[in-house]
């Protein structure tokens, strides 16, 4: 203190102006704009479901809670259901999760405990490059390349193996073997969130300390057990948090979807006939629509945003921090 | 951990095995179907790239970067328009969300820290992050196009920018909070106000990582098709020098072209997607080695 007092008299009698404080008007000004865009966010998410509780609005009072329950979708006589919608979004992902999971697990185990130290960075770097690839170009890949093999070596065969069979006659008879269908969507779903499951498991496997997998090794434990009993339960909340983020994604893809599903409307109790998603149904119309088509629209995207961010709210609790896709 | 593991580190069972088989039955197994999976990813990677490049070198043609897209069912043409329709659109919502991400990320990383509205801007950013972005078209659509009357390229640029500002934020927020906190004390010894300090001391320590952040954004709007259907649209000629009324754009056009019954749409969707394929995939492994370098410094 008295350093800067003698250095301020100082400053006075050879006459040079003393430092002032800089103005706090810049730094405020600062701090208020930081936090203004940080609360821009938040205005966003309140306004994506404003705008489309708002756009819904008329389908919902003309409907009420039948229109979940309904499986109309007339343009002319102005019905509108969401049944078929909301089952063939849940069934695409929940077909995803099912085929995806344990793919994405077996990637994690082998980056994390098989690979030779030399491959590790270009094996993890080329399934991160999955993620990166545009999802209409998964649908082109879909449409073009896998359903036609798909009907070929899949549909064809197992249609004509289960035909005139109970139950699983039904759910897995191609009426029409075109390749296009909820399963084709669902496989083309799980390869698309395998890549962000696979890497969030990865890093949670890679955190778990090293100490506790070579002890179980030391006593003698083989590459399953270790997984088995000691990854997996280290790392299963994470593990669950990762899988329920897939499923988010999942649950509101709309581009590949949209090229592999077939676009039906009408429910079908086979996984190998075509169907449609929420997201797919509102790109298919959203243009063409007007009226109470369009509020229906809008109605299926409000039910998308709930059933998405329930499942990603939960999913964001297990898996904190996560790394960003 | 190979050296831990001796039967799998030297790919055969020892002459005198205390391992019962059923263990080993089940270890085998787990070896084989995750190196299965693995290979499973390398495959489809592989095979959507050699797609691409089978088809989409088809689809140049000398026109295909001057010419715009043709009208349906006739010959020859471009993709020129859409092209220069994405680059506008991606430019522009970059250059929104750019400013608005790194100050939200700023704000979380300097400000906001553990109080709760930072913990709670930081929790619902991150659900952003993975939000349907067919919801976001729809949400630009009644924001912008329904009162403007009209769709625009404008509305596109939002409908990207808001796909891209939570990646930024993530990113900026993740790269500031490695900074070391002696670095900004230094600063606030010399009697730098706060903002000084990040501007001048965080900033510039987190540069290349602030930079990853903003290719990771390029690289996820770049290839964003659902947010454009219902706020951009698409056309078969040049756009407005305004971007009012549909601006055409790779996206779009690649999926009404890939659907559609012309050949030669189909050849141009071809070669639209393997170009914006390839570009996606170049920013993002240039985003990973930026990163890297970062975290190493």
């Amino acid at each position: 203190m008295t350093a800067l007092t003698q250095s301020v008299a100082l400053a006075r009698e050879s006459g040079v102006a003393p430092r002032t404080a800089p103005s706090k008007t810049g730094d405020r000004l600062f701090q208020g704009l930081s936090y203004a865009s940080a609360l821009l966010v938040l205005l966003v998410l309140a306004g994506i479901l404003g705008s489309i509780i708002y756009g819904a609005w008329p389908a919902f009072t003309e409907f009420g809670f039948g229109f979940l329950t309904s499986s109309a979708w007339n343009i002319g006589t102005e019905q509108f259901g969401a049944l078929p919608a909301i089952i063939g979004t849940v069934a695409a992902a929940l077909l995803a999760l099912v085929i995806g999971v344990p793919i994405s697990l077996g990637i994690a185990i082998y980056l994390t405990q098989l690979c030779p130290g030399w491959a590790r960075k270009p094996v993890a770097m080329t399934i991160e490059l999955l993620a990166s690839v545009p999802s209409i170009i998964y649908g082109m890949w879909g449409l073009f390349v896998f359903a036609p093999l798909f009907a070929r070596f899949v549909q064809v065969p197992v249609s004509n193996l289960v035909e005139g069979m109970p139950i699983v006659g039904t759910i897995l008879y191609a009426r029409i073997p075109s390749g296009v269908g909820v399963l084709t969507a669902g496989i083309i779903l799980a390869i698309m969130i395998v890549p962000f499951v696979a890497s969030i498991t990865r890093d949670m496997l890679d955190q778990i300390p090293t100490v506790l997998r070579e002890s179980a090794y030391g006593i003698g434990c083989t590459t399953w057990e270790v997984v088995r009993h000691v990854l997996v339960p280290q790392a299963s909340v994470s593990i669950i948090g990762a899988i329920m983020l897939g499923l988010g994604r999942a649950l509101g893809e709309t581009m590949a979807v949209t090229f592999v599903i077939g676009n039906a409307n009408r429910l079908s109790a086979s996984i190998f006939d075509p169907g449609s998603t929420i997201a797919s149904r509102i790109a298919n119309e959203f243009n063409e629509a007007d009226g109470l088509q369009l509020s229906s629209l809008m109605a299926l995207g409000c039910l998308l945003f709930i059933i998405t961010f329930f499942v990603l709210i939960i999913a964001r609790l297990l898996v904190r921090r996560a790394k960003v896709a | 951990m190979d050296a831990t593991n001796p039967i799998t580190a030297t790919g055969r069972t020892p002459a005198v095995s205390r391992v019962r088989s059923s263990r080993r039955v089940a270890d085998r197994i787990l070896i084989v179907a995750s190196t299965l999976a693995t290979l499973l990813g390398i495959v489809v990677l592989g095979s959507i790239l050699l797609m691409l490049i089978v088809e989409g070198v088809k689809g140049f043609t000398p026109t295909l970067l001057t010419a715009p897209t043709p009208g349906p069912g006739s010959e020859g043409g471009g993709i020129a328009n859409a092209i220069l329709g994405s680059l506008v659109m991606t430019f522009i919502g970059i250059v929104i969300a750019t400013p608005i991400g790194l100050m939200a990320g700023t704000f979380l990383a300097e400000y906001g820290k553990t109080s709760k509205i930072a913990d709670v801007i930081r929790f619902l950013n991150d659900v952003l992050l993975s939000a349907p972005s067919i919801l976001i078209g729809l949400f630009v659509y009644t924001l912008m196009v329904r009162p403007m009357g009209t769709y625009s390229g404008w509305a596109g640029a939002v409908a990207l920018a808001i796909i891209a500002v939570p990646v930024i934020v993530r990113t900026t927020e993740d790269m500031l909070r490695l900074v070391p906190g002696p670095m900004r004390e230094a600063g606030a010894a010399l009697g730098a106000p706060r903002s000084l300090v990040i501007r001048a001391i965080t900033w510039r320590a987190a540069s290349a990582g602030i930079v990853t952040g903003i290719i990771l954004a390029l690289a996820r709007i770049a290839g964003e098709t659902a947010p454009l259907l219902f706020t951009a649209l698409n056309n078969n000629s040049w756009f407005n020098a305004n971007l009012l009324g549909g601006v055409p754009n790779l996206p779009v056009m690649i999926y009404q072209f890939a659907l559609s019954p012309y050949p030669n749409w189909q050849s141009l969707a071809w070669a639209g997607a393997l170009l914006i394929t390839v570009t996606i995939l170049a920013l993002s492994v240039t985003a990973r080695f930026v990163i890297k370098e970062q975290r190493q410094r």
